[in-house]
């Protein structure tokens, strides 16, 4: 039963945990692929300029948080989401628009945004340093243990409340969203100008303001990602490419332009990961005792958890060869 | 003419900049620089081919140069005895001989149909299942090989060739990765092939970050020995000017190669599906193919520039790779200096190598400045690691310049000149 119990543990909610991160993330980079027509490569730095806005409001305001009964950053959050949306439209006026309106290639827009990561880097490495931080500044994380009523569980399942509220803003982040793009006005034209950016605009859609309004849905959800990221564990400025793979593989495995599909992604590359790199001797240290023959090697793991990046890596190779549309049907533009 | 005048004042200007850092800097340092810009020349080649030539977007740089520079460690170092007296190689060979069996299983599994094995799924199921027990066996019975090997031995050393044989060894290595990558993203979208380059550099990091056995990874491998005389032997500029001579001479043969194959009519081939894929199609073109060959090409030049540069640094050290001056630096050389134009590719190498290397003293001196003037006029108290910080903002600059140059000045200083053969 303990074995039960730490699979759970271990695989079930760390990989629903990382699985919300991503697809909170690739929903961002699946919209702005759908309508602007280019991987977004500055995404996972949008996620660490965000989670550090949320990090200066918490020091700020560190009473805030225990006064309601969350941690501080999370109430700090809605803010920051804010700001970082208003940096995104800032950042597309700035960079991308003049390169939009010349006509160039989608792969410069790529470039661009590759530049854009950089200056990211480098301004967050500036002011805030290479080192980890805590987002509970005045806080503690709140760990709530349950236990099974099973005579032969004596560990507990374990859930920190960070976890508990990624769960919660996911769903209604993810409500929120179906409800906007389905009932919408603007939701609907932004659905129109990712399945046809011309006929969108001779239909008389106001595409500025869509491209508007993806950002700000973009910078916003990045900038919950990347706190809710750094409230489970740390944050950590260098995260950059490493978790940019992972979130583009979702979108890609979803379906480009596809909101559900990033979401289903997300949760396929996050378990992937987790599963990948699970150590099964656990689980099948009880079937050793019960066949005596059988010996397992101690460590059976697919893959050592130094090489995880390779887990997105080979879901996308695996998914652009057999199905490059991803599992949704999504555009291959 | 005014192209012409353009670029003999953009060069002569590159002349006096490398002149007063040898001069300002002495000798050593001067050319140690200038032989360091040459690699990073090489390497510029290779993205201006793929990314001037064809418009193929490569983000994983780093990847290629950490593969090139891991073959010249492995071929140039000398032999380590403490593994090859013991029964290891002969229980790494073991190994291998199961890899290689197992390979031979799944590519025989692949060949099932001709047999008449029914149903496509099953097979594709069969093959799956195949290379997942093919690995984990692989997988079991290396690990204890090789934590034997980094007890007893720390690594397996090198092989004690001659170093140009890693490097060319290091470019085939890099060519070979370039054709699955290319032969999987090529078709698809441009956008496809930066993500997966990108992966692929980051996933070759770590493996050779964390291949103890092979690499010695974070306790790094040096010295590496050198193609020509070493600094031991007749002094540290004697040395460095003769591997500098050495670069520049496979420089030369690039540049002179590659000017014949872009006039050639490959080249033009190149270029028509670059400016307009479609009709070049439609003219019978093979686009995929041409890319592809495109994409291998430079990637060889990639791992041979890597190499070359790993072993002037003379010290193999997979952390010490990063996107940042093994990718983004490279870019900048190329679309600074002028993508499509050998030229202005080395110029743009040179160029931006030697103001990169000088902004480091530069940077760190504004920030003394900063720091004094805050404690003097604030009692600021600055952070410990100011200095750090202070090269992490050249970050930024490399960041703006992409930006700037992308706006303002899309086809470099010395833009690409397209010949009209009528």
């Amino acid at each position: 039963m303990n074995e039960f119990i730490f699979f759970i543990n271990i695989v079930v909610i760390s990989g629903a945990v990382i699985g919300s991160i991503y697809a909170l993330g690739a929903i961002g980079v699946t919209l702005i692929f759908g309508i602007l027509r280019f991987a977004h490569f500055a995404h996972a730095d949008m996620m660490t300029l965000g989670t550090f806005l949320v990090l200066v409001l918490t020091a700020l305001f560190p009473a805030v948080g225990p006064a309601i009964g969350l941690p501080t950053a999370f109430v700090m959050m809605p803010l920051a989401m804010a700001a970082t949306a208003v940096i995104a439209i800032g950042i597309d006026k700035a960079f991308y628009k003049p390169l939009r309106e010349n006509n160039v290639k989608p792969v410069v827009m790529v470039m661009a945004s590759v530049g854009v990561t950089l200056m990211l880097q480098g301004l967050i490495r500036f002011f805030a340093g290479t080192g980890s931080q805590s987002l509970f500044v005045d806080d503690r994380k709140a760990i709530f243990r349950i236990d099974l009523p099973f005579e032969s569980a004596s560990r507990a399942i374990v859930v920190t409340e960070p976890q508990i509220l990624l769960f919660l803003f996911l769903a209604v982040a993810v409500v929120s969203l179906h409800l906007f793009l389905n009932k919408s006005r603007l939701g609907k034209a932004m659905r129109a100008m990712s399945d046809n950016p011309d006929l969108a605009r001779v239909s008389g859609i106001n595409t500025n303001t869509v491209v508007g309004v993806t950002w700000i849905i973009a910078g916003a959800l990045a900038c919950a990602a990347g706190t809710l990221l750094s409230l489970d564990v740390t944050l950590k400025p260098d995260l950059s490419f490493m978790i940019l793979l992972p979130i583009f593989a979702a979108a890609i495995v979803g379906g480009v332009g596809h909101p559900y599909g990033a979401l289903a992604g997300g949760f396929v590359v996050g378990f992937a990961e987790t599963l990948a790199v699970f150590n099964w001797a656990f689980l099948l240290r009880p079937l050793e005792q019960a066949l005596p023959w059988l010996d397992l090697p101690n460590n059976l793991a697919f893959v050592p958890t130094e090489y995880k990046i390779t887990i997105p890596f080979f879901i996308l190779v695996a998914i652009l060869i057999w199905r490059p549309t991803g599992i949704f049907k999504g555009k291959v533009i | 003419m005014q192209n012409a005048k353009k670029e003999i004042i953009l060069f002569s200007g590159l002349a006096v900049l490398v002149l007063w850092v040898l001069v300002a800097m002495g000798p050593a340092f001067g050319v140690r620089v200038l032989a360091e810009a040459s690699c990073y020349a090489i390497l510029a080649l290779g993205l201006t081919i793929q990314w001037g030539y064809a418009g193929l977007f490569n983000a994983g740089i780093m990847g290629f140069v950490a593969l090139g520079g891991f073959m010249a460690m492995l071929f140039g170092f000398p032999v380590n005895e403490d593994f090859w007296n013991t029964d290891l190689p002969a229980q790494l060979g073991g190994v291998g001989l199961k890899a290689l069996f197992g390979i031979a299983l799944i590519y025989g599994s692949t060949k099932l149909y001709k047999l008449g094995f029914p149903g496509k799924k099953l097979r594709l199921t069969l093959t799956l299942v195949l290379s997942l027990a093919v690995y984990l066996w692989v997988k079991t019975s290396l690990d204890p090989v090789a934590s034997a090997i980094e007890s007893q031995a720390g690594f397996i050393g090198g092989f004690g060739w001659p170093i140009w044989i890693g490097w060319i060894v290091g470019g085939s290595l890099a060519g070979l990765i370039a054709y699955f990558i290319g032969h999987i993203c090529l078709g698809l979208r441009s956008d496809y092939l930066a993500i997966a380059t990108l992966g692929i550099a980051e996933i070759i990091k770590a493996f050779l970050k964390n291949a103890d056995w092979l690499t010695r990874g974070t306790l790094t491998v040096s010295p590496l020995p050198w193609p020509g005389p070493g600094p031991a032997e007749i002094g540290f500029v004697a040395a460095r000017a003769v591997y500098l001579s050495l670069t520049a001479v496979i420089i030369a043969g690039l540049v002179f190669l590659l000017y014949r194959a872009y006039n050639a009519p490959w080249g033009r081939t190149m270029r028509a599906i670059r400016d307009n894929e479609l009709s070049s199609s439609a003219m019978g073109k093979n686009v995929n193919g041409r890319r592809l060959e495109v994409f291998i090409f430079g990637s060889v030049l990639m791992g041979i520039g890597g190499a070359a540069l790993i072993t002037f640094n003379g010290i193999f050290d997979p952390s010490g790779f990063l996107p940042l001056n093994h990718t983004f630096l490279i870019w900048v050389m190329v679309i600074l200096g002028g993508a499509g134009n050998n030229l202005g590719t080395l110029f743009g190498a040179v160029f931006v190598y030697v103001v990169w290397t000088m902004s480091e003293p530069v940077a760190l001196y504004l920030l003394d400045v900063m720091r004094n003037l805050g404690e003097a006029w604030f009692a600021w108290e600055a952070p410990a690691d100011l200095d750090s910080r202070a090269l992490q903002a050249r970050v930024f600059v490399i960041g703006l310049i992409i930006s700037l140059v992308l706006r303002y000045a899309p086809k470099g200083l010395i833009p690409e000149k397209v010949a009209h053969h009528t």
